[in-house]
This record gives C-alpha cells, sequence and structure tokens, in this order.
C-alpha cells in the first residue's frame, strides 16, 4: 500500500483565491484558479488542507459548486462558529491568498446527463453545494431530463444561491421547492416543516417511475430522507447519498 | 450522528490506489452485505479513518495518513470489486 501512495496520482496544489461571494450571513463562495484542473464532473469535491506556522495540518472536504462547464472552480462553505477550518475559510480568507487543495475526486455522487432521470435533488443546509453543480450542469447541457430539488433551509435568508435557483426554476424541466423549517415570512406559500414522509410523498416523483435520488446535507438529514424514499418504495440503488457531519440545520 | 460516509475518504482511497474507490463495491467479511464504498459508514479521526459496514457495524477499512502517506488495512473486507457498481 505505502508503495501505492508514493505514486502521488493525487496532488496537493496551491489554487488563487480569484473572488469571494457572500451567500448568507454565514455561508461564502470562493472561486478559485487552481493551476493544473483536470476538470470535474458534477457532485464531485476537494480536498482543502490549512497548514499552521507551526506545522500543524487540518484538512476537510468541500463539494464543488461550479459546474464542469464553468471555467473556474468555486467552493461554498458554511461556517460553524466553532469549527477549525471553515471560520477561515467563511470568514478570513482574501482575494490574492492561496488554498490548498486536492481534487476533484469522488465517483459516485455524480450526475451527469448519461445518467438520465427523472432527477429528484433533496438538499438539506449546505447540502444544496453539490447539488448546484448538477443543476448547473443539466442547465449547460440543455437537459430535457426533469428535474426536481427539494430544499430545506431554517429560513429564507439561510437559502443559499436563492436568485439563482430562482431563475433556474423558470426552465420548464426544473421544479424547485423549499422547506424553511424555522421561520417562514408572512406569505410564504412554499413548505414550513422539517422534510418527512409525506413531504417527500408529495414531491418526489412515484417509485414507479424509477427516479435517480441525491440526497445531501447533515448526516442526520441525508439518513432520515433517504429511510423515508426507502419507505415509500423508492429503490435503493437509486438513491445516492452524501453527509456532511454533524447536524445544525 | 457523527458518522460521514465513504465520500470523505475518496480522495485518500485515490491517493493510495491511484483509483476511484468509492464506487467499487465491498462485501463485508462478517455478514456478506455488499455495498458501494460510498455508502460505508465512515468515522474520521485523526490521524485517519474508520469505516464500517451499515449492516453489522463491522470495521471493513482503517485507514492511517502519517507524514502525508497514507495506509489502508482491508482485513474486514471479503472482497473488493474494482469494477464500478452498477446503476448506483
Ligand atoms: C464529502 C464532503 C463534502 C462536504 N462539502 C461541504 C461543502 O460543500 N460546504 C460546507 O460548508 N461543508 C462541507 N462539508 C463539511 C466540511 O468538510 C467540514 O466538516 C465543515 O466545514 C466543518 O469543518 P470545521 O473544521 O469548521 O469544523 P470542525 O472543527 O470539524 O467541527 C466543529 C464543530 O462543528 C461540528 N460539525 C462538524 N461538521 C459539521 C457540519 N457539517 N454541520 C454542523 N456541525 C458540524 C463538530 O461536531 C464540532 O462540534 C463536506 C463534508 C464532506 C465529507
Ligand atoms: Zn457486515
Amino acid at each position: 500500500m505505502a508503495r501505492a501512495a508514493l505514486l502521488g496520482r493525487l496532488t496537493w496544489q496551491l489554487a488563487n483565491v480569484v473572488e469571494l461571494v457572500e451567500e448568507t450571513a454565514r455561508v461564502r463562495s470562493i472561486v478559485l484558479d487552481p493551476p493544473a484542473w483536470p476538470g470535474h464532473r458534477a457532485g464531485q469535491h476537494v480536498d482543502v488542507r490549512l497548514t499552521a506556522e507551526d506545522g500543524y495540518q487540518a484538512q476537510r472536504s468541500y463539494s464543488i459548486a461550479s459546474a464542469p462547464e464553468d471555467g473556474y472552480l468555486m467552493l461554498t462553505v458554511e461556517r460553524l462558529e466553532d469549527g477549525e477550518v471553515s471560520p477561515y475559510l467563511a470568514d478570513e480568507l482574501r482575494p490574492g491568498d492561496e488554498l490548498e487543495l486536492r481534487g476533484p475526486v469522488g465517483g459516485y455522487f455524480v450526475w451527469e446527463e448519461s445518467l438520465g432521470g427523472p432527477l429528484l435533488l433533496v438538499a438539506g443546509g449546505s447540502g444544496v453545494v453539490p447539488l448546484r453543480a448538477m443543476l448547473c450542469h443539466h442547465r449547460a447541457v440543455e437537459s430535457i431530463v426533469p428535474v426536481r430539488l427539494l430544499y430545506s433551509a431554517r429560513s429564507l435568508e439561510e437559502v443559499v444561491y436563492r436568485d439563482e435557483l430562482m431563475r433556474m426554476a423558470a426552465a420548464d424541466q426544473i421544479d424547485i421547492r423549499f422547506t424553511l423549517t424555522r421561520e417562514q415570512p408572512e406569505g410564504w406559500q412554499g413548505y414550513g416543516r422539517r422534510i418527512d414522509r409525506e413531504l417527500l410523498d408529495e414531491v418526489s416523483w412515484p417509485p414507479g417511475e424509477h427516479p435517480l435520488v441525491y440526497v445531501c446535507g447533515p448526516t442526520g438529514f441525508v439518513e432520515a430522507t433517504a429511510n423515508a424514499l426507502v419507505e415509500l418504495g423508492h429503490e435503493p440503488a437509486r438513491i445516492r447519498t452524501e453527509r456532511f457531519g454533524p447536524t445544525g440545520g | 450522528m457523527n458518522a460521514l460516509d465513504g465520500n470523505a475518504i475518496a480522495g485518500s482511497l485515490l491517493d493510495v490506489f491511484g483509483a476511484e474507490m468509492t464506487t467499487a463495491t465491498g462485501v463485508c467479511g462478517s455478514c456478506g452485505t455488499s455495498a458501494p464504498v460510498a455508502e460505508f459508514e465512515v468515522y474520521l479521526r485523526a490521524p485517519g479513518a474508520v469505516a464500517r459496514c451499515r449492516s453489522c457495524r463491522s470495521v471493513l477499512m482503517v485507514l492511517v495518513t502519517i507524514r502525508g502517506l497514507t495506509c489502508v488495512d482491508l482485513r474486514g473486507l471479503a472482497a473488493l470489486g474494482l469494477a464500478p457498481t452498477s446503476g448506483g
């Protein structure tokens, strides 16, 4: 095994921070320009590594938010107050800084047009990040695969990519539904509760249509959603999941 | 709910095997359940990670990274198929 590692096909590289975009009060997108980028597939992620002056290193995974067709690499990071890595990425990083990363990695939580659909995307909080890449890819290739995104956030202010998602929803093939679990604005027409079996039953394609499902978000959210989908009769082998870790939202 | 899944170790596995491994199918040596590596239950714990079977919780893989070099112990797996899983 050690010998294989020495082949080092996956190498760390320093990417230049080109631009930072405030998405919500707690979430920021980082546009990067890695010197050697082989291209990626929608849904893949990168590993990011921070090194302190004393040599201490911390490594985390971040999904790629940009589509393969975009000419840049974008990550979107939610700040966790007591976190080791995310506050640095979401608050301290500045344009012109360099960020060490390796990737793209992952091949399971990936959607490309050839996989077809109908497609059901279910996001909890920052779990929307890789699903955004899939939606942007869908738009870039003008796919006719029908897509539904069900996105759970605490409040409308916490919906990441809000305006962009609203614009995408104008496409005939794309149907986007929000559920706001803590706070709903006055006159809110969307859902206002946590995702459960009934809500999934209402929003998802019938199991008989064999939808391809991608679920991403906090671990508890992903497990509850995937279990409910299986209970509703969806094929476990057509439900792909990606867990981001312990939950807030 | 601290567990992640096999997606979280995609980078380390690619580093070691020189190939994308999360779509590979692993067969649990204890209960025989087969699943894509991406669906394994994974706990990240410095300096590495532990992957368990979702059905019987047996340890399937142990990863250790020291000074940038990752080693993987596959002793809990009866088989690890390099061919991608079909359909999911
Ligand atoms: C494959 C993969 C893709 C990911 N993609 C993204 C992404 O696109 N954007 C993004 O923001 N994050 C993403 N994550 C999560 C990310 O890797 C980090 O876990 C997260 O940024 C927290 O790191 P930290 O160092 O700030 O917190 P840590 O120092 O690791 O943890 C600080 C505290 O927060 C808790 N905590 C840890 N992780 C989370 C979490 N996800 N939610 C709530 N509480 C948590 C811990 O239990 C601890 O109490 C992804 C994770 C994986 C495995
Ligand atoms: Zn088992």
